[in-house]
């Protein structure tokens, strides 16, 4: 049996505390311990993006990074993000534009996709593509998520206006 | 691809880390921002039986210009190096480097000083620091060391750095009025390792160059200064056949090694195309 030690952190919004061992990385604590199956685990060796989280703020491969380094992070998964309209709409443009056929890639290519519009808020075809590169889709081909990024971004615009 | 069991210690303070490093020894590995590491470890190609993670130690991730040296702290991720206007300013080379390192999430939480410890060959920032002239800094119980980037880097995944040592921070002179930073690399697709790269530290003097340090990767055993092409440049303007007698010179003097997918006739040639298009560039940019 592999030690484990208690963590505290906030996951999605709330407070929460789990036990984990050192070598758990944040990927299989999300995964198998506390049931957050969206984040998928592709290659584990921070090829394919779709493992993607936001820990403090910053998109990172949750692969990447081992559980226990998480004392006191703020963890937000693909499927957090309540209550932002950024997110509401990259989800509803990805479901019309039909951007995924499997689903695998979505998580993470949603996470990509508004770090790359709140950073450059009017990002064009090529500067998509460039910010995604780090997310491996095998079925679409990129260009139906390209386009559901691309009506976001300015969507977004007028959902900032109206805060 | 799940890593062998290990010792998990969170070191609050240099110094801390320090003390793990000299209380475990060759059983430690620090963890920066692991995103070398990790994967070597789910692979196990790497089994430390004890992490000390320095990601949390704040006195490891300033960024300081002083008297004419930027100094960065090894602790500091690639994108806090990518959005400082200190670095942008004093050195501009490291602001073209970083882009091209992986992707958004891997540069959200790689260290400089991890990738410099790493020293992979087809890293970006070994190179930067043979053309900047850096300096490395190492520290262990016995005090710090200073090592010329050129000392530091010896062969593949090979430094000066001992066992007992921290890479704590980088020293680089800032770019004077009359130098010109150009970073660039040959790859197959956006964030895949390099074919070729190269980055450049030219200063120049009446339209002639002055001095060049032209440093290579992803090409050879690791990082490596082309000083025979960089001296050939010397008390010349950047005309197109100076550009193609430099260009065959620095193809000519590195020792290529070929990667997985690429033989070393077609890093030879594509190091050569490298340096034309970088030197054009300049020159372009000059004039």
């Amino acid at each position: 049996m592999d030690p484990s030690y208690a963590l505290s952190f906030k996951l999605n919004g709330r407070q929460v505390k789990q036990e984990v061992s050192p070598r758990t990385s944040l990927a299989d604590m999300l995964r198998n311990q506390m049931g957050l199956t969206a984040t998928h685990i592709g290659c584990e060796q921070g090829a394919c993006g779709a493992c993607n989280v936001v820990v403090d703020g910053k998109t990172v491969r949750s692969c990447l990074i081992f559980a226990i380094q998480m004392e006191g992070a703020e963890i937000e998964t693909s499927q957090g993000f309540e209550g932002d309209p950024l997110m509401a709409t990259l989800r509803e443009n990805f479901a019309n534009r039909n951007a995924l056929q499997c689903g695998f890639c979505t998580g993470g290519m949603l996470l990509a996709a508004r770090d790359l519009i709140k950073t450059t808020p009017k990002p064009n075809r090529e500067e998509i593509r460039e910010h995604i590169s780090g997310n491996f889709c095998r079925c679409t081909g990129y260009e139906a998520i390209v386009d559901a990024i691309w009506k976001t971004a300015h969507e977004a615009l007028d959902l900032e206006g109206e805060k | 691809m799940k890593p062998h069991l290990f010792q998990y210690i969170r070191a609050e303070s240099t110094q801390a880390a320090i003390a793990l490093l000299e209380e475990f020894g060759e059983d430690a590995q620090i963890l920066a921002g692991g995103q070398s590491l990790v994967p070597t470890m789910a692979l196990r190609m790497a089994n430390p039986e004890t992490l000390i993670d320095i990601s949390a130690i704040a006195e490891l991730q300033t960024i300081e210009l002083s008297d004419g040296v930027l100094t960065i702290g090894a602790g500091c991720r690639y994108v806090d190096v990518l959005n400082s206007d200190l670095v942008a300013k004093s050195a501009p080379l490291l602001c073209q480097a970083i882009p091209y390192i992986a992707h958004d999430a891997i540069r959200n939480r790689g260290t400089i000083g991890g990738s410099l410890a790493l020293a992979d060959p087809a890293s970006e920032l070994p190179a930067c620091m043979l053309a900047l002239d850096a300096v490395i800094i190492v520290e262990s119980k016995d005090g710090q060391r200073k090592i010329p980037a050129g000392d530091f880097f010896q062969g593949t995944y090979f430094t000066d750095l001992a066992e007992n040592e921290l890479l704590v921070a980088i020293e680089m002179p800032e770019i004077a009025s009359n130098q010109i930073h150009k970073f660039y690399e040959i790859s197959r697709r956006s964030g895949d390792y390099a074919i070729s790269g190269g980055a450049f530290v030219l200063t120049h003097e009446d339209g002639c160059i002055a001095d060049a340090r032209l440093a290579y990767f992803a090409v050879s055993d690791c990082a490596v200064l082309a000083t025979k092409a960089g001296e050939a440049l010397v008390g010349n303007s950047l005309s197109s056949e100076i550009i193609e007698t430099v260009s065959d010179i620095a193809a000519g003097e590195i020792e290529f090694f070929a990667d997985l997918y690429n033989g070393e006739a077609m890093k030879k040639q594509l190091t050569k195309v490298l340096t034309r298009r970088m030197l054009t560039k300049i020159h372009d940019g000059m004039n």
